[in-house]
């Protein structure tokens, strides 16, 4: 057994039972409804800021963008703007794609040997699949959880809410983000325990956020399909944390411990966040070898500590080698001193 | 060479396999075959480099200054405010994987540690331990550990089993660059004078002499000189290159590897016949320098600051000569230090024109604030123009197929001038399968200082995915040359191809040019620049 994964999975379920039992037999509704949402909202964002900020106080010296196609060079070789771009619109371009649609992941091979020796690389999506369905449904059912913020709630929500539930099978109605959020998650963990080379790069901080994001979707799935847990209270609790009016405690009490656990689960995401690996979502933006042109031919980029450096000049190399200098023919700056060209 | 493991032995490699104890509790074993020789003191002391000692790498005391974690600590701490790279790609790396199997260190050695992603966590290991409020307060379970000589060890002996090729940060997600993280894991080891000698002894030799191989400016001149000779004896024609020569139009810098072994030595006459071709023409002014003398930039391989110091004097001999622009030849990390770095770190050079061919009149839009061209753009350009007489037949007896080098490839992009050129001089020209050239090319397994001779283990497992390719083409078409524009390319195909695919030559863009330039005056060509027999000599090809 692999101490990384059980510790991560031993501690999401461990997280599980602090909310469920807090609530359900100790009575901490408000702690777990109402406080540690908010102290988890405030460290994620002030961690995220600051983290950002910290990236941003660093200095891009250098202008060092991987290039992935032809140069803008010569007018009659045609240059490739987005995967090596010079101008600001190709840079977005290429940043556009990066962060939308995991262009570079796109590209992924799998090399394979075979006994001879011959080795091949073939074009491997299932990466990016995964990755890119994670991402997708993942952002979906956040943007349908805005429907327990906003009243009335908003059309385009709704209309999502209809295009996600488009297949209308099962009662409630199936939304297919939470359903293909589960298997994404589950297929990352997977390939994580599973692939050899992936279980060996692992570390504790990788299961952590995938089990935690599992648990999520695992425990929202429940609710909605199975326990049926009392949505008008949990609207009162949700509206009364984005307006500061709290319901009763009766209210709270209404609401089944797997709804804590659920929310707890979110808000350790959220306080989670700004000191893990999830801060990729921040970072993507300051990657220097994707969001900088590769025009350093064309345009000075400047250091701000560029400092001087000591060099060996031109005038301590010729007072190095004049004399072999000039009997090679070479020419010099300063000529041969009488004694010395006597010596010839 | 007949220490090196038999080929199977490499291709059981292949069979990727993690170890069985965790990466953290594996120690580092620093084998023969694998690693370079610790840096002469001699060298590091006339770079003023600190901590020079004769040291070996197989001992176990490496004889550290006292203060030595204190020193990486600080060097650390300096390096994340410095590079936003550097902290980024500390903070973002998920492991997803997608660059393991990409780099060519890790799919020819075998060794998880090759994994880009192992060899950035050898250092976030210890940035999460020394900076990061998670690390300090999880330890182990939170992916942290302290820095210890075991560590240390292990930084060096992997951070000099990368070439900084960014094949991997092509793939990744983030764009995370083990190049950048390599700079900067060398940077710190040399902080406590841990370089390998095949990087610091080149270093100083170019510092005092100009040229990493300490050719001073006689010799240089005189190699040269024998080269004018040589390709007398091929063409007839004596061409007569010019040194140091103020008031000249261009400025001439290539590495000084073309000057000094083969079969750079064929490229470098190509140069050599270009220039007279377009002198007798045209009246293409251009003066090559002993002082600038090198191209390349094992200073790159060190840290920026010794990168600096040595790239310093083509600005700096641009400006004595007074010349109008640069011209630059045939190398690899020669380039990506002047298209990412020289400009930023040595210019601006407002003393230079923006650069327009004399011959064409083409201005060199791209170049126009570095005032440097490449001279694949430069002779495209001629090509393009109709401004080269070329006989292509005269290089029918090649099968060429062609390596894009990588900081060419992935830090500039200079992909297709080198394949219009080799189109127009020679008929045979077959590419290598697509997931191997352009952006995705293969290292030759020895860039960035790692072309040593008591590594060979390790360069032959590096360049196997790069030979593997060439070794496709060859039986698939007949490829007998493997035409590159980098000159530690030229110095290190040669053992390659002779393991793995003995029966490729290697050459270099402006030797085909040269064996096709059709130059004022020739004698009637019996043989190609290497003396070999030209075949079906009246201009019928076979095709």
């Amino acid at each position: 057994m692999n101490v990384k994964y059980m510790y991560s999975f031993l501690a999401v379920i461990v997280l599980f039972l602090i909310a469920y039992v807090g609530t359900e037999a100790v009575g901490l509704q408000w702690l777990f409804g109402v406080l540690i949402p908010y102290v988890a909202l405030a460290v994620f964002l002030v961690g995220f800021i600051r983290r950002v900020m910290g990236w941003a106080r660093s200095a891009v010296p250098f202008r060092i963008p991987t290039t992935c196609g032809q140069q803008r060079t010569l007018p009659w070789i045609r240059p490739n703007r987005i995967d090596n771009p010079s101008t600001t619109g190709g840079v977005i371009a290429r940043m556009f794609l990066e962060i939308v649609a995991f262009r570079s992941l796109f590209r992924n091979t799998r090399m394979k040997a075979k006994a001879d020796g011959r080795i091949t690389y073939q074009w491997e999506i299932f990466l990016w699949v995964g990755a890119l369905a994670f991402h997708y449904a993942f952002a979906v059912v956040l943007a349908r959880h805005l429907r327990f913020f906003l009243e009335p709630v908003p059309a385009p929500i709704k209309l999502l809410e209809t295009v996600d539930a488009f297949f209308q099978f099962g009662l409630p109605v199936v939304y297919l983000s939470g359903v293909v959020l589960l298997i994404a998650v589950a297929y990352l963990a997977l390939r994580r325990i599973f692939i050899p080379m992936v279980r060996y790069i692992s570390l504790a901080n990788d299961f952590f956020p995938l089990f935690l994001i599992f648990g999520i979707a695992f425990t929202g799935i429940l609710m909605r399909y199975f326990s049926k847990v009392d949505i008008l209270s949990i609207k009162a609790l949700t509206m009364g944390l984005v307006s500061f009016s709290f319901p009763d405690t009766e209210v709270l009490k209404a609401i089944d411990g797997l709804f804590y656990g659920h929310l707890f689960f979110v808000s350790v995401l959220l306080a989670y966040f700004p000191f893990s690996k999830l801060m990729h979502m921040g970072g993507i933006f300051l990657s220097p070898t994707r969001n900088l042109p590769n025009d350093t031919r064309m345009h000075r980029h400047v250091n701000p500590w560029n400092y001087p450096v000591d060099v060996h000049t031109y005038a301590e190399y010729e007072d190095d080698f004049r004399e072999k200098m000039v009997e090679a023919g070479l020419p010099v700056d300063k000529p041969l001193e009488p004694a010395e060209a006597e010596k010839e | 060479m007949k220490d090196l493991p038999k080929p199977k032995d490499f291709y059981s490699r292949l069979m990727h396999r993690p170890g069985s104890t965790d990466w953290m509790d594996t120690p580092v074993d620093i084998r023969k075959g694998m690693y370079c020789y610790a840096a002469n003191p001699k060298s590091l002391n006339i770079l003023s480099a600190p901590f020079a000692r004769d040291w070996n790498p197989v001992e176990e005391d490496w004889k550290l200054p006292e203060n030595w974690q204190q020193i990486l600590h600080e060097g650390f701490k300096e390096r994340l405010e410095r590079f936003r790279s550097f902290k980024v790609f500390m903070d973002i790396c998920v492991r997803c994987g997608a660059c393991a199997d990409k780099c060519h260190f890790f799919i020819g050695t075998g060794d998880p540690k090759n994994m880009p992603v192992l060899r950035a966590e050898l250092l976030r290991s210890v940035y999460r331990n020394d900076f990061t409020t998670f690390g300090k307060i999880l330890g182990r379970v939170g992916g942290a550990r302290p820095m210890t000589l075991n560590v240390l060890k292990e930084w060096w002996y992997y951070m000099f089993q990368c070439s900084e090729c960014r094949r991997c940060s092509v793939f990744c997600p983030y764009g995370i660059d083990t190049a950048e993280i390599t700079i900067m894991g060398r940077e710190l080891l040399n902080l406590l004078g841990l370089n390998i000698d095949w990087i610091a002894t080149p270093v100083s030799n170019c510092y005092m002499t100009g040229n990493h191989l300490g050719i001073q400016p006689h010799a240089y001149k005189d190699m040269l000189d024998f080269f004018v000779d040589d390709i007398e004896e091929v063409t007839g024609v004596r061409v007569e290159p010019s040194f140091n020569r103020k008031g000249a139009d261009i400025l001439f810098i290539t590495p000084s590897g073309d000057v000094f072994a083969d079969p750079g030595t064929y490229t470098c006459m190509g140069y050599m016949m270009l220039f007279h071709y377009l002198r007798e023409k045209y009246g293409f002014d251009i003066t090559w320098s002993t002082y600038a003398s090198e191209g390349g930039n094992f200073g790159f391989f060190t840290s920026h600051e010794t990168m600096k110091r040595l790239n310093a004097k083509m600005y700096a001999e641009a400006k004595r000569l007074g010349v109008k622009w640069i011209l630059g030849g045939e190398c690899g990390h020669m380039w990506r230090v002047i298209n990412q770095y020289m400009d930023t770190m040595n210019g601006p050079a407002d003393f230079l024109e923006e650069p327009v061919s004399p011959i064409t009149g083409t201005k060199f839009e791209n170049a126009k604030s570095t005032k440097m061209v490449h001279i694949a753009e430069f002779t495209a350009d001629l090509i393009r123009h109709g401004k080269l007489e070329l006989d292509k037949s005269r290089n029918n007896h090649l099968k060429v197929t062609y390596h894009d080098s990588c900081n060419p490839a992935r830090g500039m992009g200079l992909l297709e001038e080198p394949r219009y050129v080799i189109r127009n001089v020679c008929n045979h020209f077959y590419e290598m399968p697509e997931n191997t050239i352009r952006e995705q090319t293969f290292c030759c397994g020895s860039g960035a200082g790692l072309n040593a001779g008591e590594n060979m283990e390790l360069r032959m497992a590096g360049g196997l995915p790069r030979a593997n390719a060439v070794k496709h083409v060859h039986e698939q078409h007949g490829v007998n040359m493997l035409a590159c524009i980098c000159a530690i390319d030229r110095a290190v195909f040669p053992p390659l191809m002779e393991y793995w695919v003995p029966e490729v030559g290697v050459t270099g863009l402006h030797e085909m040019v040269a064996n096709a330039l059709v130059m004022p005056g020739e004698n009637k060509r019996e043989t190609d620049l290497r003396g070999e027999p030209l075949e079906g000599m009246e201009g019928d090809t076979d095709e």
